[in-house]
């Protein structure tokens, strides 16, 4: 393939403070591609996500999207550039309503086929509650809400932190078939997951963090379960 | 085959430091005998801004209470001085400590007022405590009202009978003041309490969470800074035979000015508050002609300070060239007497 | 007893002053959680600012505001980019003390251009006209325009915060900073708006208690605190219970005055540590 990659990091470090959290990470995300981050905890994938969407700073031509060098530009801008992030825990507003933490998704204002009405069409059940408190919904719905709120602003690349975490199972099914769906219309996903096997159900390539760095990647279909324990616990 | 360690305080530096010290108090005791009066009047102002600034930084960087209203106690301990002696006949001299515990009393309830509050609103708040005294003595006709009251001839002839007599008579109480205040932050800081205090200053949850008794180690803090800051108060008004509700509760006087003397030496160190008194004290003698502007300056710089190195002089010099001049911090040493 | 009613109709009307003292303090510490220790002299600084303008210009205080608030509003801006935004995230020392250090810069700084003089805003006959409700009750015009306008600005204010983008930001801001900025926000941005807000109502408040009271650089500090009780007093839980704060407030210094003029500061002083002592998260706040 001769494509040039959507999303490229090239040897990216992090740091909070002085303790490093990434040591030298390189990944590429071609377009219309999902891409899986799996990793025990601390390995640092949530780390990655917020690098990327400019929560922490790094090197200027660490991460390229699109051509184009992002690393350590303020992450309102990253926004307005396509990349949106549905961060670990959900973070809704709790000021907001159902609705109002939709529409501040897309105060981004990019061109794009996704808006409230498509979002509710794809979520019905947000539609009912629109106008509920967030605090009032459960797991299941709030993750819904934070979904749409990332889809808002028409990103071509989506990045999603532990959508499983607190959920059950049936729900986790649920919402990985709406993001089949979603990615389907050209967006790029990664994804990160600490449920293994929804990870290697959904995505084209997985990658295995272990403590800050890279310890295995390759198409989802090729790793054994065998070398995937191994990279996932450093043996 | 790993060598012994230990943890110490002291280090070369720091022994040096230490005789130094020694060397400095020994001068200041021989002040009175070589010095003239105008010498011992700028020196007594010196140890009263030192000893004001060391007890705001104790409130507010060591406890983390900020506040704008240390003035109520300069206030009550002028006044108190002025009744005790004026009112009730007691020597002046020895109305300074007694002053300090009856503010130590008052502030048990004043402390149990505002520390409901936090932050910015505990701060606002004690500014209110000091404001209801300034009003109060306002209205206190016992108290001379508005215009305030004088000390009579014959109380401040009871300190010395010449000018320079009573100029030593005070350095001497001044200089004891200092000495104590500085002594008992000191060895509070060495202390368990101290260890606690710097808990509380990094990180007060987590001190919490470590079974550190915050709110008794606040209020130790805050009753002996009302302590200390009473007696500088007496002393303050003593020197100057004259009271009144403005001079004794005047917010640019007693804090602001010492809040820019601490966040400029540098916040929440032990030499900090030194350090800016002292830049205070030479700014205001070399550049006296400037008026009311040097309180803008002052507040720009401190400004500044904050913005750029909220740390301030003494917090960079510290950080940058790993200086240390009091045996306070506690270092590991190999058995070596080597710092690691 | 129309003595009375009198007393506390004045209570009220001033209160609406104070609660718009208050609620410029209140928006910026439920937008970015700092507490502008120079509110109070920026208050100060509004009413000097008109005084130029009407002074230059002929216009009366009233009019002025159209020049004044957008004034202030912008100082405000540069204010809270150029220096409060480089004091926030984390400790709390650095936005007091530079407010502090600001308060007395402002202070002196006015002292400095303008002497200490008393000074007061002239608008004319509004300052005088009242309104007879009955025989023995007059309510003046001006101060029942301030009342007015306290209730406006607040109703203004619920309609921005909640119907408005830029209010979805501020709460969004205030709920979750970082994830408030994958929205698109520049925080900075944000925050420099909401302090043009909080001194657009600065300016409308300084320039009314202007023209009903004299004022001169050190009368700052004064304002602020009188936000700040009627603040603690209504309670953190909405701009509504800061109204009320500022009623009770003005009602009781009132009620005070009407013994002696000279009990009305501190009668205020003790109601603000009355509420602290019993219910310190005010009379209409939510507890903890």
């Amino acid at each position: 393939m001769s494509e040039t990659p959507l999303l490229r990091i090239d040897r990216l470090e992090a740091f909070y403070g002085d303790f490093q959290a990434l040591y030298g990470l390189g990944l590429s995300v071609m377009p219309g591609q999902i891409v899986a981050i799996i990793g025990a905890n601390g390995a640092g994938k949530s780390t990655l996500l917020n690098t990327i969407v400019g929560l922490n700073t790094a090197r200027r031509d660490a991460i390229t999207f699109d051509g184009e060098a992002i690393g350590g530009v303020p992450p309102y801008h990253i926004v307005a550039k396509g990349i949106a992030l549905v961060p670990e825990g959900r973070k809704l507003f709790a000021s907001l309503s159902v609705e109002e933490n939709l529409v501040i998704g897309g105060g981004v204002k990019r061109p794009g086929p996704w808006n409230l009405a498509k979002v509710y069409e794809l979520f019905p059940m947000l539609a009912e509650r629109r106008a509920s408190a967030v605090t009032e919904l459960s797991g299941g719905q709030q993750q819904m809400v934070a979904i749409g709120r990332a889809l808002m602003s028409n990103p071509r690349l989506l990045l999603c932190d532990e959508l499983s975490l607190g959920l059950a199972p049936i729900v986790v099914r649920e919402i990985y078939v709406q993001l089949r769906a979603i990615v389907a219309s050209g967006m790029a996903a990664v994804i990160v997951e600490q449920d293994i096997g929804q990870a290697l159900k959904i995505a084209n390539y997985v990658y295995c963090m272990l403590e800050g760095r890279m310890a295995l990647e390759g198409a989802a279909g090729t790793l054994t379960r065998a070398a995937i324990a191994d990279a996932y616990f450093g043996v | 085959m790993p060598r012994a360690l230990t943890v110490s305080r002291s280090s070369p530096m720091t022994r040096v430091a230490s005789a130094g010290v020694a060397l400095l108090v020994a001068a200041m005791v021989a002040a009175p005998f070589l010095a003239s009066n105008d010498s011992l009047r700028l020196l007594i102002d010196i140890y009263l801004y030192v000893a004001l600034a060391c007890l705001w930084n104790f409130l507010a960087g060591y406890a983390g209470l900020v506040s704008i209203g240390q003035q109520a106690f300069v206030g009550l301990g002028g006044y108190g001085l002025f009744v005790l002696a004026a009112k009730a006949g007691v020597p002046p001299l020895v109305c300074v400590p007694i002053v300090g515990v009856l503010a130590a009393l008052l502030s048990v309830p004043i402390a149990s007022l505002l520390f409901r509050l936090r932050g910015a609103y505990f701060a606002i708040s004690s500014w209110v405590v000091a404001d209801v005294l300034r009003l109060s003595a306002i209205r206190t006709y016992y108290l001379g009202g508005g215009s305030g009251m004088s000390l009579p001839a014959q109380v401040a002839q009871s300190i010395g009978k010449s000018p320079h007599d009573r100029f030593v008579a005070v350095y001497c109480v001044a200089m004891a003041l200092l000495l104590i205040i500085l002594a008992a932050i000191f060895l509070l800081l060495r202390s368990r309490n101290g260890l606690a205090l710097t808990a509380i200053r990094d990180n007060e949850l987590s001190a919490r969470s470590s079974g550190v008794n915050v709110d008794r180690t606040k209020l130790i803090v805050y009753v002996v800074t009302a302590f200390g800051t009473a007696m500088i108060g007496a002393l303050i008004f003593l020197q100057r035979l004259r009271i009144s509700p403005d001079a004794a509760f005047s917010v640019n006087d007693w804090t602001a000015l010492v809040i820019f003397m601490v966040v400029i030496g540098g916040i929440g160190s032990f030499e900090g508050p030194i350090i800016g008194a002292l830049i205070y004290i030479l700014l205001r003698e070399t550049l006296s002609n400037l008026g009311p502007a040097y309180l803008m300056i002052l507040g720009a710089i401190a400004i500044a300070v904050m913005l750029v190195e909220p740390r301030g002089l003494w917090g960079f010099v510290r950080a940058r060239w790993q200086v240390q001049l009091l045996p306070l911090q506690l270092k590991v040493v190999s058995y070596k007497g080597e710092s690691l | 007893m129309q003595d009375w009613i009198n007393t506390i109709i004045q209570g009220v009307m001033t209160g609406g002053l104070y609660a718009m003292f208050a609620i410029g303090l209140a928006l910026i510490f439920g937008v970015m959680k700092l507490v502008n220790i120079a509110h109070g002299d920026l208050i100060v600084l509004a009413a000097y600012v008109a005084l130029v303008v009407t002074q230059s210009l002929g216009l009366n205080p009233l009019l002025s505001l159209v020049l004044v608030v957008p004034i202030m509003a912008l100082i405000g801006y540069l204010l809270q980019r150029g220096i409060f935004n480089r004091t926030l995230g984390g400790d709390l020392m650095p936005p007091l003390l530079v407010s502090f250090g600001l308060s007395v810069i402002l202070q002196n700084g006015l002292l400095q251009i303008f002497s200490a003089d008393n000074k007061r805003l002239q608008a004319g006959a509004i300052e005088v006209a009242s309104l007879r409700l009955s025989d023995a009750i007059n309510i003046g015009l001006l101060p029942l325009i301030q009342l007015v306008l306290a209730v406006l600005v607040i109703a203004g204010l619920q309609h921005l915060l909640y119907r408005t983008s830029i209010g979805r930001s501020f709460r969004a801001v205030s709920d979750d900073l970082r994830t408030a900025q994958l929205m698109g926000l520049n925080n900075k941005h944000v925050f420099g708006l909401a302090m043009a807000l909080s001194l657009a109502i600065v300016a409308l408040a300084g320039v009314l208690i202007a023209i009903r009271a004299n004022f001169d650089p050190s009368t700052g500090p004064t304002r602020l605190i009188f936000g700040f009780e009627a603040v603690i007093i209504g309670g953190l839980s909405s701009f509504w219970g800061t109204l009320a704060g500022g009623i009770i407030l003005g009602v009781v210094q009132a009620v005070a005055a009407s013994f002696d003029p000279g009990l009305q500061t501190i009668a205020g002083h003790l109601a603000f540590l009355a509420v602290l002592a019993i219910r310190p998260a005010g009379l209409f706040g939510r507890t903890a």
